[in-house]
Parts: C-alpha cells; structure tokens; sequence
C-alpha cells in the first residue's frame, strides 16, 4: 500500500484506530497494522503525542527559544556538539539553522530561573558552543498546524437542507 | 383583508419542507449528530478569505458590472478550460451569479413560457421542481434507480420526452445519491436530444467533488455543448457557502438574456465575494485537491461502515453524500429517520425529500468530522438492532 497517506492521517489524528484508517484508505485493516507496525520498525514512526495547550491548565511553563551559534568539529561537524545539547531532557526540539546562527532549540522549565540557568550553566558552557541568545516565548499561536484559540464563536447557520 | 388571501397560488402551493421539525427536534438534543446539512466543514481557505478582506480594506464596496467583474470572469474562463477542457468567452458567455442557485432560477427564468416541460431526474437537490413551477413551467420528474447508478439512462430520458419539452436538468455528480454521468451516458443523451429544441442546464456544483476519475460536463459532448447551461459556483469547491457565489457559462444568446434578468433582479453579485473568487480561481487548486482527499476518506470510511452494519449502499461517485437503502428494515424513509433521530440523536435526512424515487433512502452527508462519522456509525448499528 502507498503508506504517505496513511501517513498524513496519522499525523493528524493519530488516534485513528487501525479500521478506521483501513476503510478510509480502501484497505483492510491488517494490511494497516502491518504497514504500520514497519513504520515504527523503521522509525519512520517516532512516536504519538497529545497536542496540550499547557496555558489552560494551572501548571505554570516557560518556554524560549535559544539561538546558538557553535564552531563545528573536524569529522564530526555539528552533530557532536548537537548531540550533547539535544540529550538534556529540558530540550522540546533542536534544528540545524542556515543563517546568521547554527541550532535553534527550544526549552521549557517551570520558571524564568530554571530556563536562564539552563542556558548560561549546561548549554554555554558545551566545548564548542560560542553564543547564545535567549528569546522567551509570549504566546502559542500554533504549533505543527494546531491553532492554541479560544473557542469559535457560535455561527448561525441553516440547518435544513 | 386578510393578507394571505394575496398571495399567488403557485407559492402557497409551494411545499415547505418536510424535514424542518427534525432539525428543530435535533437543537434541543444533547449530544445530537447532524449528517444532515449538504455543506462543507471546511472553513474557506485563509488566502481567499484574506483576499475579501483585503478588498474591503482597499474600499472596494460598489456595484460590480451586472454580469460580473471582468477579472473574475476571466478567472473562470481559465479555471473551465484548465480544469474541464470547456471554452468559454469572458465576454458574453459567463455570467456570475449569486450561488449556483441563482444560476439554476436565471437558467428557468430565461427558457420558460407557461406550459413549457422540464424533466427532472430524481432523486435530486430539492430547488429544481419549485423553481420551474415559478417560472411557469411544469416539472416531469423522472425516477432514476440504483441499479442504473442512479444515471438518467436512455430509455429513461426519450419516455419523458413531449413535445412541450424545453429543458432537460443534469444534476450531476447527483446529490443526494453520488450518481454521476460519464462520457457514454452523455453521448447517448446527445444522441437522443438530437435534432430536438431542447436546452440542458448541467448543475455542476460538484464537480470538483468527484472520486474515481475526472468530472465530465455535457458542455464537453458534442451535440450538447450549443444547448447547454453550466451551473457552477465556489460553495462546494472551495469551501465558500456563505459568500453566495456562482456562475453560469453557456452560449451567447443564452447569457445575454440571463444577464437582463439578473440585472433587474439582483444588479451584482456580491463585491467582496467576487475578489475573494478571484483568488480562489488563481491560486486555490491545491486547496480542491486537498478538501476532495479528506472527503474521499470520510466516503470510504461510511460506506465500508453503513455496509458493515448491513444496510445496501450504493458507492457515491460524487458530492459528499451517501446514500444507504434502508428498505430491509421495513421502514419508510421518513419513519427510519425520525426513529434514528428520537432513539440515538443522529439527524439523516428522507430519501423522500429529494423527490420521487427517493422513498426507501437516507441520505447522510459526511462533511462531518471523522469522530462525528464513527459514533454515528456507533449509533446507527445500535439502532438496527432494535428494529
């Protein structure tokens, strides 16, 4: 079966269960599970994971983004310096930027201190790493094509035919 | 004086419709599903939206020229030839109207003199009969079957065929059942309309909303396209239901004349609407492509669902509708849908509302979101058992 569809459903909505995805696709449900279970052999699935918009519960979070600027390394250009960043459980997502920097990692502690510690105490003191710049984030407008609104107000709309 | 005694006859006459007091029930409910409204559930695509409110920004709030802007129509021109390999003049053979709607009231408006027939393949969309009656014609409704795919066959078409006959209606790809017209079927009516003063109004509102192979309208058979009206607009392809926008592209004398009467009745179609259309036309394809994927998912899945619970389903092939036969449970339509609706909430919709031929069906929509879908379908296998 052509699995990029079946993967576009999942990244949407990965609750999805295995026969709702076989008969939106026109197969059937055990080629699905089996397609599905060598995507996650192959890592092309890495995981499932709930969309939350933490701001609406009472937990209190923040988020930066950090732009880091690091000298790469004779064989191993950036990935070695990446590895020992991405490795901290605090890091949510770590890129390789072209640009006026070289990795944009995102963080998220419980309060402005932990955040700046993190920054100034584990991330810039990597061998290799010779800048940071903080931004902390406001506010989540959306976040891998999920908008964070509020509820839509109530249309009025026909309702026949 | 009582006022009602001033009203015209044909419009009291007019039947309201039957499923009203469904829907009323369906607002008091908690937890209630709807399968019941034919609209998308999709938002109009940012970019287009964006375009309308930018004209509004810009100040673009006059009447437009009376058969539309000329950078829309031009838009449509492109979009017919790119889309459906159909030829039409900016100038003089496209109309845009208010909904497609609109374009099906104009196409009667313009054709009919009293006593004049219009055959009307059913079951389909409810406007066609009440807007030949108010034109002065005389609907002939013409029962298709799904055996035949619900196609206006042949046989079908040349029995319905009087020598008052003016005007031959195509809904298709068909709502409420999904049946579509292919090539062949098309010739074949071709074939029979030969040599008859015949117009054809093609309601071809969606098209874009077809599964399985490209739409083919009867304005690209020859023999047909000199007769034929093409009815279209923006609310199904791109998600635009509120922005009431349409068109028509037919022959020459054919929108000069419907021009008159839009132009007496409604002067322009909406301004802020026309340059959101524009938008859409240039750059909203990917946009059709994207809405049909979702749609063919959700078909697929209820299909496969409403067959699972045994109901016989025929495979729609078009529109956002299916269209489950529910004679094996002993039910009428209307019995089936109200017991469906008091028992478990799930709002479908008679097969006899659509005309003769519809007893015996439901029609469902699955504009619905996939959780809709599934608890419906839940709810819908609870229900068949108590019957």
């Amino acid at each position: 079966m052509n699995h990029t569809e079946l993967l576009k459903l999942l990244e949407k909505d990965c609750r999805a269960t295995p026969d709702q995805l076989a008969a939106m696709l026109g197969e059937d449900t055990g080629t699905v599970r089996r397609e599905i279970s060598a995507l996650e052999k192959d890592n092309v699935i890495l995981g499932y994971n709930a969309m939350i918009d933490w701001d609406r519960t009472g937990e209190e979070l923040v988020s930066a983004l950090i732009e880091v600027r690091a000298t790469p390394q004779r064989g191993e250009g950036f990935d070695r310096i990446a590895e020992r960043v991405y490795q901290f459980e605090e890091v949510e997502s770590m890129y390789l930027m072209s640009g006026a920097y070289d990795f944009a990692v995102t963080i998220t502690g419980r309060t402005l201190r932990e955040v700046a510690s993190f920054v100034a105490a584990r991330l810039s003191t990597i061998e290799g790493v010779t800048g940071t710049a903080t931004h902390f984030i406001l506010k989540k407008y959306k976040e891998k094509g999920v908008t964070f609104e509020s509820q839509p107000v109530q249309e009025e709309r026909m309702k026949y035919l | 004086m009582e006022f009602r005694d001033l009203i015209a006859e044909k419009v009291t006459a007019l039947r309201p419709s039957g499923i009203r007091k469904f829907f009323d029930l369906l607002e008091t409910m908690e937890g209630g599903i709807s399968l019941g409204v034919g609209e998308p559930d999709f938002q109009t695509p940012w970019h287009i939206r964006d375009a309308g409110v930018y004209s509004l920004e810009k100040g673009f709030t006059k009447y437009t020229p009376n058969a539309g802007m000329m950078a829309l129509r031009r838009e449509i021109s492109a979009y017919m030839r790119r889309r459906f390999g159909l030829d039409y003049d900016p100038d003089g053979q496209i109309i845009v109207t208010v909904g497609g709607s609109e374009g099906i009231d104009l196409s009667l408006r313009m054709l009919l003199e009293p006593g004049d027939e219009v055959i009307i393949p059913t079951p389909s969309f409810v406007c066609y009969g009440p807007l030949t009656v108010m034109a002065g014609g005389t609907p002939v409704y013409v029962e298709t079957r799904q055996e035949d795919d619900f196609k206006l066959t042949p046989e079908l078409l040349a029995g319905a065929l009087t020598p008052k006959t003016k005007a031959l209606i195509l809904p298709y790809p068909c709502n409420p059942t999904g049946g579509i017209m292919e090539r062949a079927d098309l010739e074949a009516v071709a074939e029979i309309l030969k040599d008859r003063e015949i117009a054809v109004i093609s309601d071809e509102i969606y098209a874009e909303l077809s599964y399985g192979g490209k739409h083919c309208s009867p304005a690209s058979i020859p023999g047909l396209k000199e007769r034929t009206i093409v009815v279209n607009g923006f609310s199904k392809a791109f998600a635009m239901t509120g922005w009431r926008l349409g068109y028509l592209c037919a022959p020459r004398d054919a929108i000069a004349q419907m021009v008159k009467i839009h132009q007496f009745g409604i002067m322009s179609a909406p301004t802020v609407s026309q340059y959101a259309a524009i938008e859409a036309m240039k750059n909203g394809d990917r946009d059709i492509e994207a809405m049909r994927r979702e749609y063919d998912h959700r078909r697929r899945f209820l299909v496969r669902g409403l067959r699972e619970a045994g109901l016989d389903c025929y495979e729609p092939r078009g529109a956002f509708y299916v269209f489950p036969c529910i004679r094996s449970t002993g039910l009428s339509s209307d019995e089936f849908c109200e017991r469906f609706l008091m028992s478990e909430k799930v709002a479908a919709i008679p097969g006899s509302a659509f005309g003769p031929g519809g007893e015996g069906f439901v029609r469902m929509c699955y504009a619905a979101s996939m959780d809709d879908l599934t608890e419906a379908l839940v709810r819908l296998k609870r229900f068949l058992k108590t019957l």
